[in-house]
C-alpha cells in the first residue's frame, strides 16, 4: 500500500511544481526570456502569507488571496523595472539581469525577515484520511493540492484559449511584429504575462510552504530550478507539457528519495533534464522551431 | 594591419606586465602586508583564474555557465585526492605530484565540461545555464554522499557510510562523505598561483586571437552567418567550454592545496559561489580578460576589507549586476550613449 501513498505525494508535488513551470512556461513562450527570478517570487509569496496569517492573524484563505497579489504586484514591478529596459537586447544580458533579480530578492527577503528559519502553519487543516482502515493514509493537504493544480490548469487553459487577452498573449508569442500590427499592446501582453505567473506563484508558494513549513530566503530557489526543469521536460512554451513535466517530475522526486536515496533525489531529478535534452530537445509537447534568416 | 597587431600586443603585455607587478610590490613588501591580505593571496588567483575561464564562455562564446565552480569543485577533489593518496599511502611528497596533479585536475574536469558540453551546445538558446547549474548541484550532491577508500583489494566505493566501505584493517578512507578530503599536502602558495594565472591568461590570449577563437567570436556575434561560411557552431562551442572548464579545474587544484581540508559545502561550492564569479566577469567587463582579472581581485579584497558592510554586500552585488546590464544592453541606453559621442554614431543610421 505505501507505493499509493508515495504516488500521491508525488502527485501533490507535482502539482506545486506544475503550478511554478507554468509561470516559467508562459513568461518564456511570450517574452522569450529565462525568468530566473520565478522562484524566489515563490518564497516572496511564502513570506507574505506567513507575515498576515501568523504574524497579524488574518483568516487563512485571505491571508492566500493577499499572498498571491502581492506576488503578482512584485512581478510586474520586476519586469517593468528589470526586465522591460532589455528589450530586443541580447538574450545573454537578460539572463544575467534575471540571475541579478532573483539575487536581489533572496537577499532582499533575507535583510527583512532574517536568516533564521519560519516555520509556516499550514493553511490547509491537518486532517489525514484513513481508507482501507487505516492501511492507507493520505493528508488533506495533498487531496487539495492536487485539486488546485487542477483547478488552475483548466481555468488557465479557457482563459488563454476563450478570452480575448488570452488569444492576443497567444499571438503575442506567435509572432510580436504582426500582433503589433493587429492592434494588440505588446508591452500590456507581456505584463499581463508576468502578473499571471507571478500570482500562480504566489499561490504555489503558499502550497509549497504548507507541505514543506521551513521558509527561508532560499525557499524558492531549488523549487523553482526543479519547475524549469519540469517545464523543459514538458517542452517549454507548452502549457499542458508544464503540467505533465510537474506531475512527472514530482513523482520521480518522491519515488527516487522513497525508494533509493534521500541525498541523490535532487541528483536524480537533473540527471533526467541531461537525458531527456539528449534525446528529445523540444521536451515531451514542444514544437521544434526552425530559425529563419 | 601591422599598427592593430601592435596594439593587440601591447594591450595584451599591459595584463601580464599588471600581474607581474602585482606580484613584485606584494612580495617585496613582504613584511608589512598584513596577515589578513596574505591569507588572501592564493584567493585571488583562484579567483581571477576562475573570472577568466569563465569569461572565455560568457564574453569570447557567449554562453552562459552557472556551473562554473561545479567543475573547480571536481578539479579540488581529482587532484586533492592525487596528491592525498600519495603522501599518505605512498610517502610521496614533492612538487612534482603536485605538477602532475594539476595535469590531472584539468584532464579529469575538462573530461566532464565536454560530457555536459555535448548535449547542451547543439542547442540553441539559454540550455546551457539551466544544465551547467543542474550540474554543479548534481556534483555538489555526490562529492557530499560518497565514501571512497583504498585496502590491498583495491578501490572501495560507497554513497551511505563509511562502514559500508568494508575496508580491511590495512585501508584507508580517502573521501569521507561530508567531511570530504582531510590532511591535504599544503602545495599552493603565491608564486605558484601566479605562474598558474599567468600561463592560463597566455593561453586564453592566444586562443583569442587564433583562428578558433575568431569562429568563437563570430558564432557569438552571429550564429546563422557564422554557419553559413562553413563554421561548425557546436565544435566551437565546445571547444570553448571545455577549455574553459578545464581552466576552472586547475583553479580548484589551486584552491585545494591551499587548505588542510576539502569538503563541498555549499558556502564554497554552491550555485552562489558560481554567480559570484559571474559578478568578476560582468564587472570587469565581458570579454575582457584584464577586467575580470581586476573585478576578481576587487571584489575579493572589498569584503574583507568592509566587514561592517558584510549584510549589504549581496545585496550590493544584486544591484550592480542589475545595473550594469541595463546600461551596458539596453537599447535606450546604448542609443543616449550614442547621442553623447558626437559625430560618432550620430552619422549612421540604425538599420
Amino acid at each position: 500500500m505505501k507505493y499509493i501513498i508515495y504516488l500521491v505525494n508525488g502527485i501533490s508535488l507535482g502539482s506545486v511544481y506544475a503550478i511554478i513551470a507554468l509561470g516559467y512556461t508562459m513568461v518564456y513562450g511570450i517574452a522569450k526570456m529565462l525568468n530566473f527570478a520565478h522562484g524566489d517570487v515563490i518564497m516572496i509569496g511564502g513570506y507574505i502569507c506567513f507575515l498576515f496569517m501568523s504574524k497579524l492573524s488574518f483568516n487563512p484563505y485571505i491571508s492566500v488571496l493577499i499572498a498571491a497579489i502581492g506576488c503578482m504586484i512584485v512581478g510586474v514591478l520586476i519586469e517593468r523595472i528589470a526586465y522591460k529596459p532589455l528589450r530586443g537586447a541580447n538574450s545573454l544580458a537578460v539572463l544575467i539581469t534575471a540571475i541579478g533579480v532573483s539575487y536581489f530578492l533572496q537577499n532582499m527577503a533575507l535583510l527583512i525577515f532574517g536568516p533564521n528559519d519560519k516555520i509556516f502553519t499550514s493553511v490547509i487543516p491537518n486532517y489525514p484520511l484513513n481508507l482501507f482502515d487505516g492501511q492507507l493514509k493520505i493528508s488533506l493537504e495533498s487531496i487539495v493540492t492536487i485539486i488546485v493544480g487542477i483547478i488552475v490548469m483548466i481555468l488557465l487553459t479557457l482563459f488563454i484559449n476563450k478570452t480575448k487577452i488570452g488569444v492576443a498573449m497567444l499571438a503575442v508569442s506567435e509572432d510580436k511584429g504582426a500582433s503589433t500590427l493587429m492592434g494588440i499592446n505588446v508591452n500590456k501582453t507581456i505584463a499581463l504575462t508576468f502578473a499571471i505567473g507571478s500570482f500562480l506563484a504566489g499561490i504555489a508558494g503558499v502550497l509549497l510552504c504548507s507541505a514543506y513549513p521551513r521558509l527561508t530566503f532560499t525557499t524558492g530557489a531549488m523549487p523553482g530550478i526543479k519547475a524549469f526543469v519540469a517545464a523543459v521536460i514538458g517542452g517549454i512554451g507548452s502549457i499542458p507539457g508544464a503540467f505533465i513535466g510537474g506531475i512527472l517530475l514530482g513523482v520521480l522526486e518522491i519515488v527516487s528519495k522513497a525508494y533509493m536515496s534521500a541525498q541523490l533525489a535532487d541528483s536524480i531529478v537533473f540527471s533526467t533534464l541531461i537525458i531527456m535534452l539528449l534525446v528529445k530537445p523540444q521536451g515531451l509537447l514542444g514544437k521544434l522551431n526552425r530559425e529563419k534568416v | 594591419m601591422n599598427r592593430l597587431y601592435n596594439k593587440k600586443f601591447i594591450d595584451k603585455s599591459i595584463t601580464f606586465l599588471m600581474i607581474i607587478f602585482l606580484y613584485v610590490i606584494i612580495t617585496l613588501f613582504d613584511k608589512n602586508v598584513s596577515s589578513l591580505l596574505r591569507g588572501l593571496l592564493v584567493q585571488f588567483c583562484v579567483y581571477s583564474i576562475m573570472a577568466v575561464s569563465l569569461n572565455l564562455v560568457v564574453g569570447i562564446s557567449g554562453e552562459l555557465s552557472l556551473g562554473h565552480v561545479g567543475f573547480m569543485c571536481i578539479g579540488a577533489f581529482v587532484s586533492a585526492g592525487f596528491t592525498t593518496y600519495m603522501r599518505s599511502v605512498l610517502n610521496v611528497e614533492s612538487i612534482f605530484i603536485f605538477i602532475i596533479s594539476i595535469f590531472l585536475g584539468a584532464f579529469v574536469t575538462a573530461v566532464f565540461g565536454f560530457i555536459v558540453g555535448i548535449p547542451v551546445l547543439r542547442l540553441k538558446g539559454d540550455y546551457l545555464a539551466i544544465v551547467t547549474l543542474a550540474f554543479g548541484e548534481i556534483i555538489k550532491n555526490i562529492l557530499n554522499a560518497i565514501y571512497l577508500g583504498f585496502d590491498s583489494k583495491g578501490v572501495h566505493v560507497s554513497l551511505k557510510n563509511e562502514l559500508q566501505l568494508g575496508l580491511e584493517s590495512d585501508g584507508y578512507t580517502l573521501i569521507k562523505g561530508p567531511l570530504g578530503i582531510t590532511s591535504i599536502p599544503h602545495y599552493s602558495n603565491f608564486l605558484i598561483g601566479v605562474i598558474l594565472l599567468l600561463i592560463v591568461i597566455f593561453i586564453i590570449y592566444n586562443i583569442i586571437d587564433q583562428r578558433t577563437g575568431r569562429a568563437i567570436m563570430a558564432l557569438r556575434d552571429n550564429r546563422i552567418a557564422g554557419e553559413s561560411i562553413g563554421l561548425n557552431v557546436t565544435k566551437y562551442k565546445l571547444i570553448a567550454f571545455t577549455i574553459s572548464s578545464a581552466f576552472a579545474g586547475v583553479a580548484g587544484v589551486l584552491y585545494a592545496h591551499n587548505y588542510n581540508n576539502l569538503a563541498a559545502t555549499g558556502a564554497k561550492f554552491g550555485y552562489n559561489m558560481s554567480i559570484m564569479v559571474l559578478v568578476f566577469v560582468v564587472l570587469g567587463g565581458m570579454g575582457n580578460i584584464r577586467g575580470s582579472i581586476i573585478s576578481a581581485v576587487i571584489l575579493t579584497l572589498l569584503p574583507e576589507a568592509l566587514r561592517s558592510l558584510q549584510d549589504y554586500r549581496m545585496l550590493m552585488y544584486a544591484v550592480v549586476l542589475i545595473a550594469v546590464m541595463i546600461f551596458t544592453n539596453a537599447p535606450a541606453a546604448i542609443n543616449f550613449r550614442k547621442n553623447l559621442k558626437f559625430g560618432k554614431g550620430k552619422l549612421k543610421d540604425e538599420r
